[in-house]
């Protein structure tokens, strides 16, 4: 084979890879789309399609019906949409932690993050009385807060994967410590209500909800794709990975903030629905079988099984609406069986 | 053609933590040759090459990169000029011998990667030189061990820098396999004008291919220079604590050290 | 010298068998203060003539023989339960991760008691030990059984995620029940914190039997957790049989933590911790850690309990909360001067 037959070979096989890359990001779009459609679509009223999208182009066309596009746009285009944002954002804070610490098991609920966030907004449930935008701006500042003492407690000169996830187990269990003694002083309907918030749900869901979410995921994708490229290097081990230029402490510790961020602001806004942080890391790389990455597709997964789940959770069961985060775990559970079942393949389940 | 790169060490000290591992350790790497380090196991030779690889700072002294202090300057500088293969690499599960070695060509790829018919083709050249064309399309994980340690040699070699260091790269290749991988090196240094540093544990096979043998107990350097002068009985016994005879290897002409046991003594043959 | 290493091996093993006994005398100094300490003050003569010379008529007599008694018998009992469970299946899973609360028995033992409050109304604590034991036993099942499936068996990856996936189904089923039953969410919501409170010698007897068999499984395992701690193909090769290990370490554990959950509720993190703190004093010999944890466990959970009596008076913090609150800052400190397990 000459030379110039060879390296027209890589570039088959690295077009035979993006096809599949590309081919597998579009379903999952195509897919999205059309849960998205059907979201609009149902409810206890059924709005045709065509209504649907007049209603969607009415502040451009002016043609309005007030009490369709209420349901449109001030129901069902809110609570989609903020599940297609939270999806994306737990998403990618599982994929960089699995990735960064190179196990399928990590996630943000694994750091402790997301019981730092659940046990502040309980705390502001039960013992500040708050709701709404207060509680999620309490889980941001316990997230945040969370993650700066994991992060500062980790600190001996450097921070390692191992210390982080352990000191993060050990905080986690102070966290579940101080929300079930909340638990068993507060009063009953207090409990429940933070009962509700701690298993997710979108219901509340409101434009503001929407647009703090929105514009944190715009702030954080540039940083998130910059640094995602670095871990074309990293992923070969650490001593690897600087020996191909990688500024690997660096990236590392910005691909954690990041994680963490999208975390913190994804729980705040649903609550703590961790399970989809877990699953959409291995579903996209399941899916993409070793021609990617997975960074983009586990999103556009997440996106999906959140969605996915807010719909079966509204309307699966007649005359009752169901919390998105009891779904999630159900659809997310038999999902991960189902891969394991089927998986045998050498180190596939890896 | 090639730039000659002055890759040396100047009285460093290396270690993990509180265990100094190398200690006040000065030579300077040959450019233009194929120099081995040698040193019976834990005598510090895969810690002096990531010191030098740039992946180990050091506590006392400093390494030099064409006379400026390794460790002031940009990873990614470093990485156009150094290519290294650490010991134990890990590869991303499923992923495809073609896109692993493809890994290599990251120092050359700026922010917006775009990939040039440049980067195929020092992908397919690694590949060729080190036999591993067919297995391009396949993943890594279904690889034997040397096949797989030709993989990662050659994504090695497409950084296509000027400098190799090399950590064992042999361990787990059939005496075929290791001879092959030799002979690629040497090529690179005789062909290319590289410079290229390996760690090898096999000392005849040092002996063979090193244009400078460096050689290394607990720490300290023992002795370094062409094979021919610097590996004697006396220097064997020194680093490897082992009686041998050292005799003239009848194809290349180099030292070959044969080891004197318990149950091969030499008494037997005539003197 | 041949003698030397033998030696030096024969000298280690003396120093953690003292450490063990030490280990036992600060049990035995736990149970006292157990017995001894409380929201009510009792002197410790009253504490002596209540043990010796019992009189049913004195109130501190009957607080000393029904409440303090059992509370401390079930506390050392669950305990060292928790601590072996642990430490058996760090061991047969080779992830220094793993606990009871990895491999579903928690979230098991949580969907069964909430199932029995909610739909068959039962309220007697000692009604829920049955269902809790039950409830672990069937979740281990299930993820054992789900994990074994395809070519490997069951790998500790395996398992861990399949314990992953039941754990978030089963709390999704659980949280779903609470949302829509405050009566049952108003009951469970102590359960579920891990509390020595208001269990009686009924209760200690209903596990006692079962949780023995554990211990006795557990501490026998020891050799084979070494083996396993090898890698399977060098325990295969010195002649272990893995499969059957891992078995009787598994059924060990659920027998263990079931029984300790369903006598107290599910305490997390002691299991987790208590074998790492083991570890890092005994070294990797599996032989040592079990016996170590056994002991370190109670003393932990013991303690809290102690410590939750008197903190807050005139009540009491559960000793769920005070053993998280204890053994998380002291398993940080541990974290960072690098006397764990790497992942």
């Amino acid at each position: 084979m000459t030379m110039l037959d060879a390296a027209g070979t890589i570039r088959h096989i690295r077009y035979r890879l993006a096809t599949r890359r590309r081919a597998v990001t579009l379903a999952l779009c195509a897919l999205l789309a059309l849960t998205f459609a059907v979201a609009l679509y149902l409810g206890d009223y059924d709005v045709p399609p065509g209504e649907v999208l007049r209603s969607l182009l009415s502040p451009l066309t002016g043609l309005t019906d007030k009490g369709i596009d209420f349901i449109v746009l001030n129901v069902r285009l809110p609570r989609a949409t903020l599940a297609v944002l939270s999806g994306i954002a737990f998403a990618l804070s599982g994929i960089i932690f699995q990735t960064l610490l190179r196990n399928p098991l990590a996630s943000p609920d694994i750091i402790g993050i997301s019981h730092g966030a659940s046990a502040s907004a309980v705390f502001c449930i039960i013992v500040l009385g708050l709701s709404g935008a207060g509680v999620s701006l309490g889980a941001l500042a316990g997230a945040v807060l969370t993650a700066l003492v994991i992060y500062a407690l980790s600190w001996r000169g450097g921070v390692t994967a191992y210390r982080v996830v352990l000191i993060g187990i050990g905080m986690a269990a102070m966290m579940a410590a101080i929300m079930s003694y909340l638990f068993t002083r507060a009063r009953i309907f207090e409990v429940q209500k933070a009962l509700g918030w701690l298993i997710g749900s979108l219901n509340a869901s409101s434009s503001s909800d929407v647009i703090g979410l929105a514009i944190a995921i715009a702030i954080l994708l540039p940083a998130t794709v910059l640094l995602v490229r670095a871990l074309d290097a990293m992923q070969l081990g650490d001593d690897t990975a600087a020996a191909l230029g990688a500024r690997v402490e660096a990236v590392r510790l910005g691909l954690m903030l990041v994680a963490v961020a999208y975390a913190a602001f994804a729980t705040a806004a649903v609550g703590p629905v961790t399970f989809v942080a877990f699953v959409a890391g291995p579903i996209a790389r399941n899916l993409l079988a070793g021609s990617g990455k997975g960074f983009v597709q586990a999103a556009l997964v997440g996106a999906l099984v959140m969605l996915g789940s807010d719909l079966l959770a509204q309307h699966a069961l007649p005359a009752v609406q169901l919390p998105v985060g009891v779904v999630t775990g159900v659809f997310g559970a038999g999902f991960l069986l189902w891969l394991l079942i089927v998986s045998n393949r050498a180190g596939q389940v890896n | 053609m090639t730039i000659d790169h002055q890759l040396l060490a100047a009285g460093i000290d290396l270690g993990y933590g509180e265990r100094k591992v190398v200690d006040d350790l000065s030579f300077t790497i040959p450019p233009g040759k194929l120099t081995v380090i040698v040193g019976a196991n834990a005598c510090g030779k895969s810690t002096v090459l990531r010191g030098l690889a740039r992946l180990l700072a050091p506590t006392r002294g400093a390494v030099y990169l064409d006379g400026k202090p390794i460790h002031q300057m940009a990873t990614r500088d470093v990485a156009t000029i150094l290519g290294v293969l650490p010991q134990s690499p890990i590869a991303p599960d499923a992923i495809v011998v073609a896109d692993l070695v493809g890994r290599g060509r990251y120092p050359h790829q700026g922010w917006f990667r775009r990939w040039t018919q440049e980067d195929d083709a020092a992908v397919a050249e690694a590949l060729r030189a080190t036999n591993t064309l067919d297995l391009a399309d396949r993943p890594v994980d279904e690889l034997s061990g040397g096949q797989r340690q030709r993989v990662w040699i050659a994504m090695a070699l497409a950084q296509q820098t000027e400098v190799l260091l090399l950590d064992e790269p042999t361990t787990f290749l059939d005496i075929n396999h290791q001879v092959e991988v030799l002979d690629l090196l040497t090529d690179l240094v005789r062909h290319s004008g590289r410079t290229v540093v390996v760690v090898l544990h096999d000392l005849n096979l040092a002996c063979r291919y090193a244009d400078h043998i460096v050689a290394m107990k607990e720490g300290k350097l023992v002795a370094e220079g062409r094979p021919a002068d610097v590996m004697t009985e006396s220097v064997v016994a020194n680093v490897f604590g082992m009686t041998s005879r050292v005799v003239i290897d009848p194809i290349s002409d180099t030292p070959m050290i044969v080891p004197i046991g318990r149950h091969h003594t030499g008494a037997t043959l005539i003197a | 010298m041949p003698g030397a290493p033998a030696g030096i091996v024969r000298a280690r093993g003396s120093a953690l068998a003292l450490g063990l006994l030490c280990l036992a005398g600060m049990v035995l100094l736990v149970a006292f203060f157990s017995v001894t300490v409380g929201a009510r003050p009792i002197t410790l003569e009253t504490v002596w003539t209540a043990l010796t010379a019992f009189d049913p008529a004195s109130t501190d007599h009957r607080i000393i023989w029904e409440l303090r008694l059992p509370r401390t018998a079930i506390g050392l009992a669950v305990g060292a339960a928790l601590g072996l469970s642990g430490a058996v299946l760090q061991g047969a899973t080779r992830n220094p991760l793993a606990d009871p609360s990895i491999l579903g028995i928690h979230a098991g033992a949580a969907v069964f008691v909430v199932l029995g409050v909610a739909v068959f109304g039962i309220t007697q604590l000692g009604m829920y030990v049955w269902l809790a034991f039950i409830g672990a036993g069937a979740a281990m099942l299930v993820v054992y059984a789900v994990a074994s499936l395809g070519r490997e068996g069951a790998t500790p990856v395996k398992l861990a995620l399949a314990g992953a996936a039941m754990t978030a189904a089963m709390q999704s089923v659980t949280n779903a029940i609470l949302l829509t039953s405050p009566r049952t969410l108003d009951e469970i919501r102590f359960w579920q914190v891990g509390s020595l409170v208001g269990r009686d010698m009924d209760i200690f007897i209903q596990v006692a039997p079962f949780l023995a068999i554990g211990i006795v499984l557990a501490l026998a395992s020891g050799r084979m957790l070494d083996g396993l701690s090898m890698g399977e193909d060098v325990a295969r090769a010195l002649g272990q049989n893995v499969g059957r290990s891992r078995a009787i370490a598994g059924l060990a554990a659920v027998i263990l933590a079931g029984g300790a959950t369903a006598a107290a509720g599910p305490i997390a993190f002691v299991g987790l911790t208590v074998p790492h703190v083991a570890r890092a004093i005994t070294g990797p010999n599996y032989r040592w850690i079990l016996p170590y944890s056994m002991l370190l466990a109670p003393i932990l959970l013991l303690g809290a309990d102690v410590i939750g009596r008197i903190i807050a008076p005139p009540g009491e913090v559960q000793v769920g909360i005070v053993t998280a609150f204890l053994g998380a800052p002291f398993f940080i400190a541990l974290v960072r001067r690098r006397k764990l397990a790497t992942l």
